[in-house]
């Protein structure tokens, strides 16, 4: 742990990310002034999420570009039990050809893929195999995911685990407990030695906000998981009662804009769950275009965990291009 | 452009809202309109244009509304008013529902007209505007039912005329014509000159509601036609929002009239952010507060006050948000800012902003040609400067720092006008601290620009008087059913032939500060009784002692914020120890006036009892707003009041003004009593040993036709009473214009006395504000 802690930022900054053309968050230390100083009215931040959908509008050709982006965006995603090779392997064909491809062909965007595909660790190679040479990620849910309760040791050790098999991105969960009872330090140290054991692989840190109880929290806890250098913050497993929400993403994205505002490093924000229709990922979307700017409308700095989402995608696009209503068994299944 | 070069660059494009429907009912009546009256459309006649802010298209020809024009509206409101009055309060409630329930039917229609005719984005007028327009009516459905029940004393004006602005065209309708209709009135309303269209498309809707006709009429035109209507004898009651300075007009052409008045006029709103609130909902939150409507908003927070040590961070965040705004056509549903209302009066925002010396940052982002302004924040400005002062109306905010949450309040208040304030901060001590302490009706925290039917809305100081919304607002529209007979002069006795005097000399003096003074001029007049013996003399106070004795209310202003309780107790013992001289006030009556005191002075004691009793039970009100929060009707002082007292009963007259201001707070300048004002002189030894601070009651004798003009011209005297039996109403209201003060006068009718403990007098010592608190974590 101290031995990630006392990196000095220079040589962390060094490290670039895989598919990113930004210098990678190299932490900082804790600064539990910066913390305490967090505020979120949720009111008012309830507030401006409401009024979101109705301010920003994108029609025609300009809604078909934005769901072809929402998709390039997708962590196209599958956690179950029952998950076997042969499921995921349709997955990564999926990803590899997330949208029919005469549609692709008539809007002008063949070759799109989704963001990335994440699994759990033991679905890691079946993944990287069936993705290969396709240049599509695979991101492995970590650290006990989603209770994030097995021995810490364990979770520290799965991280590397699943690096090996060949995951360039590991979504791990923090302790909720560390939020819940105000303990920063336990939550930063944590973060840190999962950030340091992840190596060169592209840490998402999923804060389970739907068990953090307030928006404060949420700030809090964004912003101590980039102070101890997650590339990313993600809101949620989705095995919580509530996941994404407009008003949690409007208080991480805050958070996001701060920590960039002062240290000039940029962290990458992933809404996951409950994120289904084309007209919600348009208004994610237009969130992060106006709040934190294009680069953020790019899949080193933000995706979607959704699995239902493309489906509906696929239907407004052929939509889009043949100007009459879509129907699901039209488009292949992932 | 390709879909894939869009899908790099994630532009916007465009998303426009249709306008077919819209023009298609334009023409399908010519794109010509007449008047709306007695529920029909006459044929139009010469006028003018109405154009689209954003583009200068030429929408319609609207009729210019002459002399002749508004005699046939009012006359046509007036045959209407006594059948609409007289219809049960549930047949008015089902009218009203019916019209809340066609805003709805026809909400988009409605809104892509008003976004058309006033250049307001559509997403303003789709889901702020329409949504708070139905929601009036069906709030005052509910209120036309409740109305006989609740308020059998009170009944309609009459005849109402309505004058509204071109930045909320059909809101401000709604706002008007609902409570009028709800309390049985009929209204000739004439919408603003450059925003004719959707009163006129409403007028058409609410033929299908069942509205007799003759009970709303609509006429178009410019400021003379508002004039002539606001002008027109047969009208009972005026309802007007806007400028200040037309305002003072309406005042002015108003006074003495015997209409009824309410006005909501400009503001310089504060827009108070401590270092602890959440600086980015903040930022947020003046979105909404100045670049809503372009800031074309009367209670647009458009003076920003931020704390110091957080306002370098504050101002970069606030100028990276502006940069992100989209501003052009307003049909557009990706607009954030849409057109200013018209060249003119881009021009004069245009000159305001280049007049002033401050650091200007106007947003970096593209402006469309034509007739637009860009969202600009201005810094480094005094409060000396222009534009710290003056209402710009448009999208311009203009900040400065401040300390301590005292020099914020300071600050805040150092303005004519007050109608709004917003407050950010998470310490909810601060935040209860500081509303009651700002001068204004409306105070929002950690949010703004929150409006519902439910909750009064309206200004205090040059932003005018009245409420809209709520039950208070409501009160505007109704009047007592029983008026008041003709009031004849009392006047003094005059010296005898033969005076007799006796006794040793006894010289009554002004009260001011606590402390008897000697007039300033220095002159004293007698006071005879009806038998011709010398009762005493009295000074003849000037303006001199009107400044003296309003500068002496202004520093006892602890008072206000004294507990109810000890504004009771006090009281109270005002109450006793009048009571332990009972018979030397009952005797100085019989001198005066030549009738027996004794029912006079019992009648005053209990006056004083009631409101005692009242001080600490008039309570304020939880309003159910349709937010996660409180918006809090409370009761405050109106501030520091004059009231001229009655003559007809020198003693409990007096008594009657004094009690119900002193109990809800405010300091008074009291003048007596011209023919008999001994009462009340006597009056000052009995409050020195009633624990009363010195200035919270102050008495200056004299002529009342002198005192009236003097009292109604003082720019720091907040509001001003008057029952005198010569009849002053006029020169108080048209005196009133110098600050807009508000004016409660008897219009030359007799009030009886011994009942002058009603709920009326309570609500003209009082002020509504309407604190938003939304709360969650």
């Amino acid at each position: 742990m101290s031995e990630t802690v006392s990196m000095t930022t220079g040589a962390r900054a060094m490290q670039v990310l895989p598919q990113a053309g930004h210098p990678r968050n190299p932490g900082m230390t804790l600064d539990l002034d910066w913390v305490a100083a967090v505020q979120a009215n949720t009111s008012a931040i309830e507030r401006r999420a409401a009024t979101l959908p109705g301010r920003r509008s994108v029609k025609k050709d300009h809604q078909a570009a934005w769901l072809c982006k929402a998709i390039s965006l997708i962590d196209l995603t599958t956690l179950s039990g029952d998950d076997t090779t042969g499921r995921v392997q349709r997955l990564c064909a999926k990803a590899r050809a997330p949208v029919r491809a005469d549609l692709l062909d008539r809007l002008g965007m063949t070759g799109l893929t989704v963001g990335a595909v994440c699994v759990y660790h033991e679905m890691v190679g079946p993944a990287v195999r069936a993705l290969e040479g396709s240049g599509i990620p695979v991101a492995a849910v970590s650290t006990g995911f989603p209770a994030g309760l097995s021995p810490f040791h364990l979770r520290i050790a799965e991280i590397g685990e699943s690096v090996a098999a060949g995951a360039q991105e590991i979504d791990i969960v923090i302790s909720r407990r560390h939020v819940l009872t105000g303990n920063w330090q336990a939550l930063y140290d944590e973060m840190a030695e999962m950030r340091a054991a992840c190596g060169a692989a592209h840490v998402k840190a999923i804060l389970a906000t739907g068990e953090l109880g307030t928006l404060r929290n949420v700030a809090r806890a964004s912003l101590v998981c980039m102070m101890a250098g997650a590339d990313f913050i993600k809101t949620s497993t989705g095995k919580e009662g509530v996941n994404a929400t407009l008003p949690v993403s409007l208080t991480m994205i805050r958070a996001i804009r701060d920590y960039e505002a002062r240290t000039g490093f940029r962290v990458g924000y992933k809404p996951a769950g409950g994120i289904s229709k084309a007209k919600d990922a348009l208004v994610y979307l237009s969130l992060m275009r106006d709040e934190l700017g294009l680069p953020w409308c790019q899949p080193d700095l933000f995706r979607f965990g959704a699995s239902s989402l493309l489906g509906d995608i696929e239907r407004q696009l052929e939509h889009h291009v043949s100007g009459n209503y879509s129907a699901g068994n039209r488009h292949p299944m992932g | 452009m390709t879909i894939r070069d869009i899908f790099d660059d994630m532009s916007y494009g465009p998303a426009p809202e249709s306008a077919t429907e819209a023009f298609d009912w334009i023409a399908r009546h010519d794109g010509k309109f007449g008047h709306f009256i007695n529920g029909a459309f006459i044929p139009a006649g010469q006028g003018f244009e109405t154009r689209a802010p954003a583009t200068g298209q030429v929408l319609a020809q609207v009729t210019q509304g002459s002399a002749a024009d508004i005699e046939m509206a009012v006359s046509a409101a007036r045959k209407a008013q006594s059948k609409w009055a007289a219809l049960p309060g549930h047949r008015r409630a089902q009218i009203l529902y019916a019209l809340a329930r066609l805003v709805q039917k026809h909400a988009r229609l409605l809104a892509v007209l008003e976004t058309l005719d006033c250049g307001k984005p559509i997403r303003e007028s789709r889901d702020i505007d329409l949504p708070l327009v139905a929601r009036h009516f069906y709030y005052h459905a509910g209120l036309a039912q409740l109305l006989e029940a609740e308020q059998p004393q009170m009944g309609p004006m009459g005849v109402c005329a309505a004058v509204i602005p071109w930045n909320f065209p059909l809101l401000m309708l709604a706002w008007k014509v609902a409570p009028a209709l709800a309390a049985g009135n009929t209204v000739v309303l004439k919408p603003a000159e450059w925003t004719p269209l959707t009163a006129l498309l409403f007028a058409e809707i609410s033929r299908e509601a069942g509205l007799p006709k003759g009970v709303l009429n609509i006429v178009t035109g410019d400021g003379e036609t508002g004039a002539a209507l606001v002008a027109h004898p047969g009208v009972d009651k005026v309802a007007f929002t806007g400028s200040t300075g037309v305002g003072r007009k309406i005042r002015a052409a108003t006074a003495g009239s015997g209409k009824g008045l309410t006005l909501e006029l400009g503001g310089k709103s504060p827009y108070i952010v401590f270092d602890d609130a959440d600086l980015d909902s903040a930022v947020e939150g003046l979105v909404d507060a100045i670049w809503f409507n372009g800031g074309q908003v009367c209670c647009a927070g458009s003076r920003l006050l931020v704390q110091e040590g957080v306002a370098e961070r504050f101002h970069a965040r606030l100028k990276a948000r502006m940069d992100g705004l989209r501003i052009g056509d307003p049909l557009d549903k990706c607009i954030d800012v849409g057109a200013i209302i018209d060249p003119e009066h881009l021009a004069r925002i245009t000159a305001m902003v280049d007049a002033c010396d401050g650091q200007i940052h106007r947003a970096a982002t593209d402006l469309p040609a034509g007739c637009y302004y860009p969202p600009t924040l201005i810094t480094g400005l005094s409060a000396a400067s222009p534009l710290m002062q003056e209402e710009v109306f448009g999208p311009v905010l203009v900040s400065m720092t401040f300390r301590t949450p005292a020099e914020a309040v300071e600050l805040a208040n150092n303005t004519r006008y007050g109608l709004a304030a917003s407050v950010w901060t998470e310490n909810v001590n601060l935040a209860l601290d500081m509303a009651p302490k700002i001068r204004a009706g409306v105070v929002w925290i950690n949010a703004t620009n929150l409006f519902d039917a439910a909750a009064g809305f309206g200004g205090v100081r040059e932003s005018g008087f009245g409420r809209e919304g709520g039950w208070e607002g409501l009160m505007a529209w109704l009047r007592p059913k029983v008026q008041g007979k003709a009031l004849k002069p009392v006047l003094p006795v005059d010296a005898p032939a033969d005076p007799q005097v006796e006794g040793i000399d006894r010289t009554a003096k002004l009260y001011i500060g606590g402390k008897q003074a000697r007039p300033d001029g220095g002159y004293s007049r007698a006071v005879w009784s009806p038998k011709g013996r010398l009762l005493g003399h009295v000074g003849i106070g000037n303006r001199k002692d009107i400044r003296n004795a309003v500068e002496a209310a202004h520093a006892a202003k602890g008072w206000a914020s004294a507990t109810a309780h000890l504004r009771a107790q006090v009281i109270y013992y005002i109450a006793e120890n009048l009571s332990a001289r009972a018979d030397e006030f009952a005797d100085r009556l019989r001198q005066m006036t030549g009738k027996d005191g004794k029912a006079e002075v019992e009648a005053a004691i209990a006056r004083l009892f009631t409101w005692a009793a009242r001080a600490d039970k008039v309570e304020g009100r939880v309003k159910p707003v349709p937010i996660r929060g409180v918006a809090l009707a409370m009761n405050e002082p109106v501030g520091v009041v004059g009231a001229i007292c009655p003559d007809e009963a020198p003693l409990l007259g007096f008594v009657s003004l004094m009690a119900p201001l002193i109990a809800m707070g405010n300091r008074a300048v009291l003048v007596p009593s011209e023919a008999f004002p001994l009462a009340a002189t006597d009056f000052y030894q009995v409050l020195d040993t009633s624990d009363l601070p010195g200035g919270v009651v102050n008495i200056v004798t004299g002529r009342h036709a002198e005192l009236a003009p003097v009292l109604a011209g003082h720019m720091d005297l907040d509001a001003l009473w008057s029952f005198s039996s010569s009849d002053l109403s006029a020169r108080v209201e048209a005196g009133s214009t110098a600050n807009l003060k508000r004016c409660w006068v008897n219009h030359g009718r007799a009030t009886d006395w011994t009942r002058a403990d009603g709920p009326d007098f309570q609500r003209a010592a009082t002020e509504v504000k309407t604190v938003w608190l939304p709360y969650g974590e």
